[in-house]
């Protein structure tokens, strides 16, 4: 059965799935819109910037952002100058590297959705005189319902499958960045295989329960994509 | 006539072909990370000295256990310990007699500044660090030296809360190297060159604080066939061999 490092494992790795994928949406909501609406000529380089962390395995992406991240990295120096520790081995680091790692698959479900609006419902309801902000809530987030759902979804299930990124910044701290990924590499490495097979039977469950929650709950509400 | 020629241009094809494999076989060999800088030489001059050649990856032991059980490639298995070419043996995947102790690994306590680690360790007592770095002792036979270590020296549990953990030596030297974390313990042979530690600040630590990292080669059964794993195992016991192990600060096994 599950040992309570496994448990703690879990807990953490939900932890950090969900902060990211709230936090993914913070950010990547607003760089999706303008990416569906820009003219701007710097569009297909911020596209193909975003689009970056696919390409490269998450190892290398790890083992980059532990230098950029280390004391005399970029990213070091600046988190040095706030006066606050570098990085690697934390919690915030972490979530950091997950946010980066998995922002495509937030910002490319939310982009197509924003493009498929077009302009007639954002002209209607500028005559109707909402302005920019009612628009994107009372109009564009409605319609863009099934975008915002795919983003959510595989933003957190990208998240939880995270290994090869927290495996070059993390250290495999309990509690702080020894997340289930990691934890069922050090069974399988320590020949412990009973152990891994249960804990990924219960990450499996525990995500296909997660799924079928959001899914059914997508489901159940009117699409507003029929009305139109 | 015409299938007489046919065939004899068969059978000196056949000859080129398989004449070939037998002089000059190559082997593929699983390495455990600390041993990649000398085996990496090693490999070299055995290309020269014997016309094989070997193809080295490298990685962590118990991940090569694991791929090994499952039908793994390798032929040659050059592990960081003792126990995994052990538990290949107890399952018969190996040639018997042929496991043995190739190099006595050396661990180090080492820091990328100068002059930051003395050379009696008394920087884990004084020190004001805020990570130490080791190979996961649950995976790595590095990472149970380095716990051996600070259980000798009795400041475990006072330094377990600032740990940060490398899956292998590898990676435990790139979170030092990195300067993540201020120092850690590594294998020497990442540390050395031409038997100096050349970078940064570095302790030796006497073989007394720790259980001997006894890396112990075996050769497989898939590579029984093949004269050139034979071979590699009986070069790694030569002379020049040995010479390219103690340059990277190991001992040798009595």
């Amino acid at each position: 059965m599950l040992a309570n490092a496994d448990l703690d494992a879990l807990f953490l790795t939900f932890k950090v799935a969900s902060i990211s994928t709230v936090l993914m949406l913070l950010l990547g909501t607003p760089l999706a819109w303008w990416l569906a609406r820009t003219t701007c000529s710097w569009k297909s380089a911020i596209n193909a910037i975003v689009a970056l962390p696919l390409v490269l395995p998450p190892t290398v992406l790890g083992f980059y952002l532990l230098v950029l991240m280390g004391p005399s990295g970029l990213i070091g120096e600046l988190t040095t100058w706030i006066g606050v520790d570098t990085l690697p081995f934390t919690f915030p680091g972490i979530v950091l590297a997950s946010v980066l790692y998995s922002m495509p698959f937030v910002v490319q479900p939310l982009q197509t959705a924003f493009a498929s609006i077009g302009e007639q419902p954002l002209e209607a309801a500028a005559t109707l005189r909402a302005g920019p902000l009612d628009t994107f809530f009372s109009v564009v987030v409605p319609l863009a319902k099934p975008g915002f759902l795919t983003a959510i979804i595989l933003g957190f299930t990208h998240t939880v499958g995270e290994f090869g990124v927290v495996l070059m910044i993390g250290g495999n701290i309990p509690d702080k960045t020894r997340v289930v990924s990691m934890q069922i590499y050090n069974h399988v490495e320590a020949l412990e295989y009973n152990e891994a097979h249960w804990l990924a039977g219960c990450l499996l469950l525990f995500s296909f329960t997660v799924l079928l929650l959001l899914y059914t709950v997508s489901k159940t509400q009117p699409n507003v994509q029929q009305l139109k | 006539m015409q299938t007489s020629r046919i065939s004899r241009l068969a059978i000196t094809l056949a000859l080129l072909l398989f004449g070939q494999a037998s002089w000059s076989a190559t082997v593929l060999v699983a390495v455990a990370a600390n041993f990649s800088k000398p085996m990496t030489e090693i490999a070299g001059e055995f290309e020269k000295a014997t016309g094989h050649s070997a193809k080295l990856s490298f990685g962590s032991s118990g991940k090569f256990v694991s791929q090994l059980k499952s039908g793994g490639p390798f032929e040659v298995f050059l592990s960081a310990d003792e126990k995994g070419p052990e538990k290949l043996e107890q399952a018969g995947l190996t040639v018997p007699t042929t496991r043995f102790v190739y190099a006595l690994g050396k661990l180090v306590l080492w820091s990328t500044r100068l002059g930051y680690v003395d050379d009696q360790g008394k920087i884990l007592e004084t020190g004001n660090f805020k990570h130490l770095a080791l190979a996961n002792p649950k995976l790595a036979p590095y990472g149970i030296a380095a716990v051996d270590v600070l259980k000798k020296m009795k400041l475990f549990e006072k330094l377990q809360p600032l740990f940060v953990q490398g899956e292998n030596i590898a990676q435990t030297y790139h979170f030092i190297s990195t300067a993540n974390a201020e120092l850690g313990f590594v294998a020497l042979s990442q540390v050395i060159e031409k038997g100096k530690i050349t970078n940064g600040s570095g302790w030796i630590i006497p073989d007394n604080l720790y259980t001997p990292i006894r890396q112990t080669a075996v050769l497989m059964k898939k590579g029984a066939k093949n004269l050139g794993a034979a071979a590699l195992i009986d070069y790694l016991k030569s002379k020049p061999a040995l010479a390219i192990i103690k340059t990277y600060g190991y001992d040798l096994a009595k």
